[in-house]
């Protein structure tokens, strides 16, 4: 199993453990990050040191050229990206009627513009190579909506109707596209939330308990796989039965 | 490179990129009608000819080619600079 893997946002939370799952499992990995090189170095040497290969990437990537000249740069040290995992995001929570447009803006654009562009500079190889993987890292917040999160509820819930349009427009091509979305996962993300928030979170699953970021990763292994070369266009929950 | 060397590296590409027949290939065969390419098939075409002869083919002027002719026809248009 060596298929390139890109894993944007790669460098904490999630995404890295979605990188160190796929890196252990021997995927090729180039680790994204936006600011935290430091932090992007460390995954890609934890990589390494369990017997994996891995490269840090910087790039915005809501930002179009810096997309072009990530996947360049992938290419040339890795070769064409097969399996991407469009893990990037931010959040800028607060009520709708406090909510300023630049934040409004800015969490659509890291968390569904990036998509967008990632998944485009991606799909050439992967359609001419008859074989790739999408995986992107939607949110419960998608789905159900949050108070505060108009924004992020929303770039998420836009991921997973981009997604399943795209399922449809390349799954002839070998190439599935597909939806993790997570619940609550212990991050930095949730970790800013404060205690009493993470207590009611937990008590509101049927797990009892928040998810870890490697929960999030064996799912979106699961889709990157040959084996789950029949399932496209899902969004697969991964939230301990949250408000079940 | 002239319009039947154009012609002669596109119905290559056919048959290499789409898995086309040979023989139903001609400039005035349609992608859809006569071909049965989709339309993602026309981009994977496109794809390949930028490729091929390293030119851009805009994605207004793409999305008017029917037949194998007018693709050969923005080759050679695009050749000529």
């Amino acid at each position: 199993m060596a298929r390139v893997t890109l894993v944007t946002g790669g460098s904490r939370g999630i995404g890295r453990a979605v990188a160190q799952r796929l890196g252990a499992s021997g995927y090729p990995i180039a680790v994204n990050y936006t600011s935290r090189a430091d932090a992007a170095e460390e995954v890609v040497e934890s990589i390494r040191s369990a017997g994996g290969s891995a490269m840090a990437v910087g790039a915005d990537v809501s930002q179009v050229d810096a997309v072009a000249a990530m996947f360049e740069t992938v290419e040339a040290e890795l070769g064409p990206v097969e399996v991407l995992v469009n893990n990037a995001g931010i959040t800028r929570d607060g009520l709708l009627l406090r909510m300023g447009e630049d934040d409004w803006d800015r969490v659509i654009s890291v968390n569904l513009k990036s998509v967008y562009l990632c998944s485009k500079a991606a799909l050439r190889s992967m359609i001419r190579s008859r074989w790739g993987r999408i995986v992107s890292i939607g949110s419960v917040s998608g789905l159900s909506g949050n108070p505060g999160q108009a924004n992020y509820a929303a770039s998420k819930a836009g991921v997973i109707g981009f997604s399943k349009s795209l399922a449809k427009e390349v799954g002839s091509r070998g190439v599935t596209v597909n939806v993790v979305a997570p619940g609550f996962i212990a991050t930095d993300m949730t970790e800013e939330l404060g205690e009493a928030a993470v207590n009611a979170a937990s008590e509101s699953t049927s797990v009892g308990r928040l998810g870890t970021p490697g929960e999030v990763a064996s799912a979106v292994e699961y889709l990157a796989a040959d084996d789950a070369s029949y399932i496209t266009g899902q969004v697969l929950v991964v939230d301990g039965g949250l408000a079940l | 490179m002239d319009r039947a060397d154009i012609e002669s590296k596109m119905t290559d590409l056919l048959v290499s990129e789409l898995g086309l027949e040979k023989e139903k290939i001609n400039p005035g065969a349609s992608f859809e009608a006569d071909l049965e390419v989709d339309s993602l098939g026309v981009v994977e075409l496109l794809m390949a000819l930028e490729d091929e002869f390293d030119v851009k083919i805009p994605d207004e002027e793409a999305e008017e080619l029917v037949t194998v002719g007018q693709a050969i026809d923005l080759v050679e248009q695009k050749l000529a600079g």
